[in-house]
Order: structure tokens, then C-alpha cells, then sequence
């Protein structure tokens, strides 16, 4: 009760003042009624003033009641200067936005333990090699190769098979309503390692993951579960289709759990052994975790898990025929390494955990440069208040107290920026995430605003406070009331600590403006890379057949595509260029031994080149009826690189294990997988193949690649996937892309680390112009009994000026050479996000240099006209 | 004899005795009745008197009441709670204990 009395006690302090008062009236007006004389009785009290407070520190909480003194006045304060207030209070809400949103990414997507027992104790395997010249790292392992180090290492950890999350194709009813789900296979003893317990129904176990192709049974996520089904709990002993197979759905996975992948929400579970690669030994398809016991060291069963590997690689080495001595000691020198996966392991993660971070870095610059501009904002405000700083001390106010009153205004400050950023990152993290969304495989990262998020955000504000607040504080309590009062306070220590500032925030911001530069070099230079195709009004629509059909069917189709109005071309591919997909082999020229070289495949149709628009060097297309293997279409790189400039028509060579083909035609150079790395050695053979006996195989799917008349291809797509199944009912369209999409989706990371980098560029320029003005707008007001002396004798307008804005671009200069020596440190940091951008390049470092001298010219100005408009007869008059 | 305030810390159990007995009284009365008392040999001052009563108020041993006297003047008028009552024994037992401590060493020196 007297807590929470003194509280509100605190609140209504004038009302407690009134009331105290009154009772010691009250006093006084009894004693002179009981016959004291009036003056007596008075002055039993002593100061009246003094006994008020007495009572009132009783009565409240005197710390409490003081700080609200503070931020009743420093609300005064702040709300007397309107326009700087607002504008430190935007920059700084900006500033701790950004960074609370890009924590709020990086959190969600790198930090946040995923919500299983021992996180911490969970690791990924990958190996590394070096490759093309640099070492490159593969998380991918054989099924094969995973049982054997999952038994070496059983007294140490478990081992457990996570396929990669990928949107498959399943039926719950009828074909006809074919859907999408994002399926996992896993080991089934993961949800025990993991100590989950089911929402409904069982989890899979050990036991149904013993023999390959042997439990289709499937768990479903909580949140599938909700989606899909309403959290029906009649949902257990379901059965659906993938593929060939049904399964049973047996249970529903706890709600916190949505599976390793951070970035992909998982929707059924399935055990791995349900995988057809489950017993090959060269089929890659499946991340391996390690959930380590309690006290095991990681280096010693790092060790084992690579001999294990190593092993295996061995074995599987004896079998390769014709490959060359140094490729087989490449691919055996491979190191298995154990990277910690306590929040996961995802592509995701590896895409864009450089990007975050270094967003994450630019938007703490911009962060600092608003402090800066806030602290010359507090300082300049210092200096104008130093008389009443040394008033307040005269009086008796402690050092103590006058750190209190100046940080309590920061504090406001600080708390409205962080309030308002709270909503600005509450709403820009999605935002981001909405941005590098493709439509047909969506991001899904969890952003929770949970006290993490908060705490940082708390803990953001309350820095920020102390980084723009503590040293005007402590500078006001450290004035000395003799000097201040006789008004000659010593203006050049504060000057210098504003001129440190600019120098920072010019430096801080000719690294943003460099940073944002490379960024949008690369995306411009990355977008600018000519396809050797042309992706314009080319539709892609996948599609599946319930059961292999033969080519002819496939061929039928296209016909009656064909003959939609609005299609120009269609023709087929096992799947589009640039959608990731890759096939790929060994190379031995006319019956030599292969070499290290892999060259990628692609199967087409007969006219894919054409529909494409690849324009053909030499040679021809595909005929109608031919197979492979047979014929080959060859791209120029494969021609450089495996004939050696001799005229490849007409030459064979085969892919290991497989019998050799004539090259027919050579097509120019087509980006394959992306559009980043060099153009891979490709090979288009005919989608028509033959096995050893020479009999055309049926196909499950494939991609027909239509080029129609209209500008915007997806007017075409609900027709197109109605007309496939009309003539094969057993055909179905599973997704349509369009072939630009592909392209575009190829630099979304760049597009959208430019666009984020110069938006803050731009914040970051303003604002380091904005305090730039602010100081020399400060500097001239100080100095203006000086200009206006220098002015009645005699100085012209122009060395005003360049008295006033000297040291300013002096500290400019100072701070752009320190921005250039930031920036060449920072780039090894950034390389791997670059595309054929050299740092070094005059131009990346000219660009900001010029733009940041114009910012500083344009902020300069004002301060400049001000300074030459000063008459000096009224300034002199006036002081 | 002159007049003290030395009241040794027993201010508080004085103005709770007199509460105890006389419920609601305002500061002037409770002043009078330690002066009346004591045979005018105790004397609280106001200066140590209205913070001592803010104190206990807020320890919540007595609660305060604003009235109108019949003059038309307002006042403010203190009487014991149930914490005061316990707090008031605790007091006495303690003084008592002081006091006649205080006694024995007289007695035996």
C-alpha cells in the first residue's frame, strides 16, 4: 500500500504540495486561536518551504518525483523546439527501426535456436573441397554413406537424414485435385532426438525407418495441419498419394516444431528410407545432423565421421572408369567439417546470411550517424543552456542531479525514436522478407516480436540514449558556474567534439554510399549480362503424367498446344534454363579417357532451340524421330572446350558410361543453372531416349516451353493448363512460370540488397548533410560578434565564408579518407556478394567522394549566407 | 525546568498512546496533549511533529482525515489503524523493556 501510495503520491505532486501546506496553515490558525501570537507560531514552523519538502519526500518517492520533474521539463524543452525535435526524433526512430528490423531478420533466421531439445548440440555435416579455384563447401550426402557414419559415431551422437524441403505434388482424393505440399523425408528417429511429442496421433520412430520403401507413414505439421485440415483430429489415418506411393498420415507434430530448414515452413514428414535414392550410393539428395551427446568433443568425432566418409568415397572411387588421377585425389580430398546448427540449416541461411549481416552492418552506420547528429544536436542545445546549467549549480543542484535533467530529455528522446521504430521494423521485416519471395516457392521465416526482438529494441534505445546523451550530460554537469555566468565558456573543446562527429559521420557515410554502390554495380552489371536467349512472352508450364507415358503422347500434346490462339511456339524440355535444375557427366572425346570437366545436359525437343531463340553458329537442329543418346547440340563453350577449336560437327564424344553421340549442331553460349557463375560446357540432346535395347522410354514429366503473342504470357495460363489434360486426361499441369521470372528470381539477393543499401545511402546522406548543417549553422551563430568584427574592418564576403567553412571541410576531407580506408577494409567482407565489380574501380570511389562534396556544399550554403549577412553594426550595437 | 525535545525516539509511541485514547485529533491537538501530559516537561516540535505523523502515515500505523471543523476551517485529522494498534504495543513493550533496563543499571552503579 505505501508503495503504490508514494507512486500515485508522485503523480499528483502539486495536489500533495497544496495539501501539506494547507494542513500546516491549519496548525497555525489553531495556535493563534488558542492565544500564541501569530508571529510566533509562524516561526515555530521555520521555513515553511523547508518542512513542505520534509513531508513531501516522506510522502513520495523523491527519486521518482524528481525524474518527473526532468521529464515534465525536458518535454518543455524538446516541445519549445518543435521542427529539431521532430526531425532527431524521425532519424532516430529510422535509424532503430532499421536495425531492430534487420535484428529481427537476422534472428529469425540465423540466432533463433530452433525449438527442439540441445539446440545447441546440434551440428550440420558438410564437406569441403577445393573446386574451380576456391574452396566451396556441399552439405549433400548419400543415403549409403549416412548409415555407415550414423553407426561410427552411435556412442557419440546421432546421426539423422534431412531431405531438403521441396514442394511436391500429392493427392488426397481424386487426381484431379493434385496440391502442393512442402515434404520432407526424415530419419525417423529425429522427432525422438529431438524430444518432440506429438499434438495428435504418434510421430514417427525408429521403427519406421528400418528397410528402404517400407513405412510410408507421415506426420504433418502443426501448422499444416491447421491450414489444411482445421486441426481436425480425423485427419489420422488419412492416406494420400506422392508419386507412386500412399501414404498414411499416423500423427501431428507439436506446434513449435516446423521442421531444420529455417525459411521453409515443412507440411508432412516422411520417412527417409520412403526415399527412392535411399539405397543408391551416388545419389546426393539429403543434409545430415549431428545431435551430439552431453560432453562429447566435437574434434574427435569429426575425425571419425571423416574417416567413415572418406571410406566410403574410397570404395565408391574403386568403381569410376576412365577419370583422370587428379580428379579422383580432388574428390577424395574432400574434408568433412561440423558447422553448428542450432537454428537450423537451410539454402536460405547460406543465400543470405552475408546480405543480413551486412545490411545489418549499414543500418547500425546509419544508427550512428543519427546519434552523431543528435549529440551536436545536444551539445549546441548544451551551450545555450550553459548559464541555467550553472544557475542550477549555483543553487545547489548536485552533478548528479544536471546528468539526471539532461539525460532524461535524451531519454524522451530516445524512447519516442524507439517507439516509433518499433513500428517502422514491426513492419519493414516482413516487408524484406515479402521481397525476396518467389511466388511459387514462398519464403516462410517465422518473425515472431517476442522479448528477444523486444529486449534488443529495448536495449537499442537505451544505447542510442547514452551514446547522444552522456557526454552533453556530462559536460553540462561539468560547468563551472564562475566562467559560464561571466559567459566566457570555453566554446572550442565543444566545437572540436562536433567537428570529431562530422568527421565520423562523413566517414560512416562514404562507406554506406561505397557499400550501396558496389551493391547496386553488381545487381546492374548481374541484370545487364546478356541470357543468349530471350526469355520475352515464353511461358513454362510442368507438367506430370500420373504414370510414364511414351514420347508420343508428350508429342500430341505440343501438337494441340500448338494450335491454341496466342501460341506461337511450344516446345519441351526436361526442365526450363536457369530453374536450378542440373544433369551432368564426364566428357571423353572420340573414345580418349574423360576429363576433370563436368559438362551440363539438358533434353529438348526438336524447335526448343528455335522457340528459345538461341541463334545457331553451325550445324542444325534436332529432326523429328531422333534420339539420344545419338545426337548433340553443343554451346560454344563446350565447343572451345572440348574440341579445342577444331569444327566440332560431325566429331562424337559420350558421357561416361553411356554411348557416344555425333554433335549435329553448335548453338551460342546459354547461361545453364544461373546467371552468375561462368557459361558451363552444355550438351542439349533429344528428350527422346533410348535404352540399351533401343526402345524410346516413357516419360513422368517434363516442361513445355511456349512463346506466345501477347506481352503478358500468364494471360495464356489458365487456358493452357485447362487444353493439356483435354487431351491426355493423365497429363497435368503442376506449375506455371513464367521464363522472365526465372531470370528475375536470378538476382532478387542483388536487387534487393541495392534497393535496401541506396535507400539507406540516401537516409545516411541526409542526415549527415542535416547535421552538417546543423554545425556550421551553430558555428556561425557562435562566431558572429567575431565575423561581425572581421566584417566593420574590412573582410570580404568570400573569406567569411571560408572562415566559416574551412575546418568543416577540412573535417570532411578528414572523415572521406577515413570512409575510403573503411571501405577498401570492409570489401573481403562483402567479395562473395560482388559479380564482376572491382572495389578498386575509380568510379566506385569517385561516385560517393562527389556525391557526399555536393551534400556537404548544399548543407554548407545556408550557413555560408547566413554568416556574409551578418551587419556588423548590429551585431556590434547589440552585444 | 527547561523545556525538551529530546523526546529520545519516543515520539512515535507517544502519538500513538494518545491516538489510541483519543482518536482523531489533528497535529495541533496531539501537540497539546504530549505538552498536557508530560506536565509540560515533553514538547514535540512542529518541525519534527508533522513528519513524524507523514512518516507513520505512510507506514500506514495511523490514517488522516480531512473535516470541517464547526469554525468552517478544514483539518486534518489522524487515528490509529489496526497496524498502528500492533505497532503501538510493539512500542510500549520496547520502552518498557528500556526503561526499566535504564532503572537496573541505576539501581546496581
Amino acid at each position: 500500500m505505501s508503495l503504490w501510495s508514494r507512486i500515485v503520491n508522485v503523480v499528483r505532486g502539486d495536489g500533495l504540495s497544496r495539501e501539506i501546506d494547507e494542513e500546516l496553515q491549519s496548525h497555525i490558525a489553531e495556535a493563534i486561536e488558542q492565544g500564541r501570537e501569530p508571529s510566533e507560531a509562524g516561526a515555530a514552523f521555520g521555513s515553511a518551504l523547508r518542512r513542505r519538502e520534509e513531508s513531501r519526500d516522506i510522502r513520495l518517492l523523491p527519486w521518482l518525483d524528481s525524474l518527473r520533474a526532468d521529464a515534465v521539463f525536458g518535454w518543455r524543452q524538446l516541445a519549445k523546439k518543435k521542427v529539431t525535435s521532430a526531425a532527431a526524433i524521425l532519424s532516430l526512430a529510422l535509424a532503430i527501426g532499421a536495425c531492430t528490423g534487420a535484428f529481427r531478420l537476422i534472428d529469425a533466421l540465423l540466432l533463433r535456436p530452433l525449438p527442439v531439445a540441445n539446440p545447441e548440440r546440434l551440428y550440420a555435416l558438410a564437406r569441403e573441397a577445393f573446386y574451380d579455384g576456391k574452396m566451396q563447401s556441399f552439405d549433400q550426402w548419400a543415403y549409403p554413406s549416412f548409415q555407415l557414419m550414423r553407426a561410427a559415431a552411435k556412442d557419440q551422437a546421432e546421426l539423422i537424414a534431412v531431405s531438403y524441403g521441396d514442394r511436391t505434388d500429392l493427392t488426397y482424393k481424386a487426381d484431379s485435385e493434385m496440391e502442393k505440399a512442402v515434404v520432407q523425408y526424415v530419419s525417423g528417429w529425429m522427432f525422438g532426438t529431438f524430444g518432440l511429442r506429438p499434438a495428435l496421433g504418434r510421430l514417427l520412430a525408429e521403427n519406421d525407418d528400418l528397410k528402404p520403401h517400407a513405412s510410408p507413414y507421415a506426420v504433418l505439421s502443426y501448422d499444416y495441419w491447421r491450414r489444411r485440415f482445421g486441426q481436425d483430429p480425423k485427419v489420422i489415418g488419412r492416406t494420400f498419394r506422392m508419386g507412386d506411393d500412399l501414404y498414411e498420415i499416423v500423427g501431428v507434430g507439436p506446434a513449435p516444431f516446423t521442421g531444420t530448414e529455417t525459411g521453409t515452413v515443412t507440411d508432412v514428414f516422411v520417412p527417409a528410407m520412403m526415399h527412392p535414392g535411399a539405397i543408391h550410393d551416388d545419389w546426393t539428395w539429403h543434409r545430415t545432423l549431428a545431435q551430439l551427446k552431453a560432453g562429447v568433443a566435437v574434434g574427435p568425432l569429426r575425425a571419425k565421421l571423416d574417416a567413415t566418409s572418406h571410406a566410403f568415397e574410397e570404395e565408391r572411387a574403386k568403381g569410376f572408369t576412365g577419370m583422370s588421377k587428379e580428379f579422383i585425389d580432388a574428390f577424395l580430398g574432400q574434408k568433412l567439417v561440423l558447422e553448428p546448427a542450432a537454428a537450423g540449416a537451410s539454402n536460405l541461411q547460406n543465400e543470405y546470411h552475408r546480405s543480413l549481416i551486412a545490411l545489418g552492418v549499414l543500418v547500425a552506420l546509419v544508427l550512428l550517424i543519427a546519434c552523431a547528429n543528435v549529440a551536436n544536436l545536444m551539445t549546441a542545445q548544451a551551450a545555450s543552456r550553459a548559464r541555467e546549467m550553472a544557475l542550477r549549480v549555483s543553487i545547489g543542484a548536485g552533478r548528479l542531479r544536471l546528468v539526471q535533467l539532461v539525460l532524461v530529455e535524451s531519454a524522451i528522446l530516445a524512447l519516442l525514436a524507439g517507439a516509433m521504430g518499433g513500428v517502422f521494423a514491426w513492419w519493414s521485416a516482413p516487408f524484406v522478407v515479402s521481397m525476396i519471395n518467389p511466388p511459387d516457392n514462398p519464403v516462410r521465416l517465422d518473425l515472431p516480436a517476442d522479448w528477444r526482438v523486444l529486449g534488443f529494441g529495448l536495449a537499442l534505445t537505451l544505447g542510442v540514449m547514452l551514446l547522444f546523451g552522456l557526454m552533453p550530460a556530462l559536460r553540462a554537469s561539468a560547468v563551472k558556474p564562475a566562467s559560464a555566468l561571466r559567459g566566457g565558456e570555453d566554446r572550442h573543446t565543444r566545437r572540436r567534439t562536433m567537428h570529431a562527429l562530422i568527421a565520423a559521420q562523413v566517414a560512416f557515410c562514404f562507406l554506406i554510399l561505397f557499400v550501396a554502390g558496389l551493391f547496386a554495380a553488381t545487381f546492374e552489371r548481374l541484370s545487364d549480362r546478356p541470357t543468349g536467349f530471350s526469355a520475352d512472352r515464353l511461358l513454362l508450364l510442368h507438367t506430370v503424367a500420373q504414370r510414364e507415358e511414351a514420347p508420343v503422347f508428350w508429342d500430341q500434346v505440343a501438337e494441340h498446344l500448338r494450335t491454341v490462339p496466342g501460341v506461337e511456339a511450344v516446345a519441351l524440355a526436361g526442365w526450363p534454363l536457369l530453374d536450378g535444375n542440373g544433369w551432368n557427366g564426364f566428357i571423353s572425346v572420340n573414345g580418349a579417357p574423360p576429363g576433370p570437366d563436368l559438362a551440363y545436359y539438358l533434353a529438348v525437343s526438336p524447335g526448343w532451340v528455335g522457340t528459345m531463340r538461341i541463334p545457331f553458329i553451325d550445324g542444325r537442329d534436332f529432326r523429328p524421330g531422333e534420339t539420344a543418346p545419338g545426337v548433340a547440340i553443343v554451346n560454344e563453350t563446350f565447343a572451345k572446350e572440348f574440341f579445342k577449336g577444331e569444327n566440332p560437327i560431325g566429331q562424337s564424344f559420350a558421357k561416361t558410361g553411356e554411348l557416344p553421340c555425333k554433335v549435329v549442331g553448335v548453338v551460342r553460349d546459354a547461361p545453364y543453372r544461373n546467371v552468375r557463375e561462368p557459361i558451363l560446357p552444355s550438351v542439349y540432346v533429344p528428350i527422346r531416349r533410348t535404352d540399351t535395347h533401343g526402345a524410346v522410354e516413357p516419360m513422368r514429366g517434363a516442361t513445355f516451353i511456349v512463346r506466345t503473342a501477347s506481352a503478358n504470357p500468364m494471360a495464356l495460363a489458365s487456358i493452357l493448363r485447362r487444353e493439356v489434360p483435354r487431351v491426355r486426361p493423365e497429363f497435368r499441369v503442376n506449375n506455371i512460370r513464367t521464363q522472365a521470372d526465372l531470370v528475375r528470381a536470378q538476382t532478387v539477393r542483388e536487387r534487393v540488397l541495392a534497393m535496401l543499401a541506396l535507400f539507406f545511402a540516401a537516409v545516411a546522406l541526409l542526415l549527415a548533410a542535416v547535421g552538417l548543417y546543423g554545425v556550421l549553422d551553430y558555428s556561425v551563430l557562435q562566431r558572429r560578434r567575431e565575423i561581425g568584427i572581421r566584417m566593420a574592418i574590412g573582410a570580404p564576403a568570400g573569406s567569411i565564408a571560408g572562415l566559416v567553412t574551412v575546418e568543416i571541410f577540412a573535417m570532411v576531407l578528414v572523415g572521406a579518407l577515413a570512409g575510403v580506408a573503411l571501405g577498401m577494409a570492409s570489401v573481403r567482407y562483402i567479395e562473395a556478394l560482388l559479380y564482376h565489380v572491382k572495389p578498386a574501380e575509380p568510379a566506385m570511389l569517385l561516385l560517393p567522394s562527389c556525391t557526399i562534396l555536393a551534400a556537404a556544399l548544399l548543407a554548407a550554403l545556408p550557413a555560408v549566407f547566413h554568416a556574409v549577412r551578418i551587419d556588423p553594426v548590429a551585431m556590434l550595437r547589440s552585444e | 525546568m527547561p523545556k525538551t525535545d529530546s523526546l529520545q525516539g519516543s515520539l512515535d509511541l507517544l502519538v500513538l498512546k494518545i491516538l489510541s485514547r483519543r482518536p482523531r485529533l489533528h497535529g495541533y491537538a496531539i501537540m497539546t496533549a504530549i505538552k498536557d501530559g508530560s506536565g509540560e516537561v515533553l514538547r514535540a516540535e512542529e518541525g519534527s511533529l508533522y513528519p513524524a505523523l507523514h512518516r507513520m502515515e505512510e507506514a500506514g500505523w495511523i490514517r488522516a482525515e480531512w473535516i470541517v471543523k464547526d469554525t468552517g476551517r478544514r483539518a486534518r485529522m489522524y487515528e490509529l489503524t489496526a497496524a498502528g494498534k500492533k505497532q503501538l504495543s510493539a512500542e510500549e513493550s520496547r520502552w518498557q523493556a528500556v526503561t526499566s533496563a535504564v532503572n537496573r543499571v541505576l539501581r546496581t552503579v
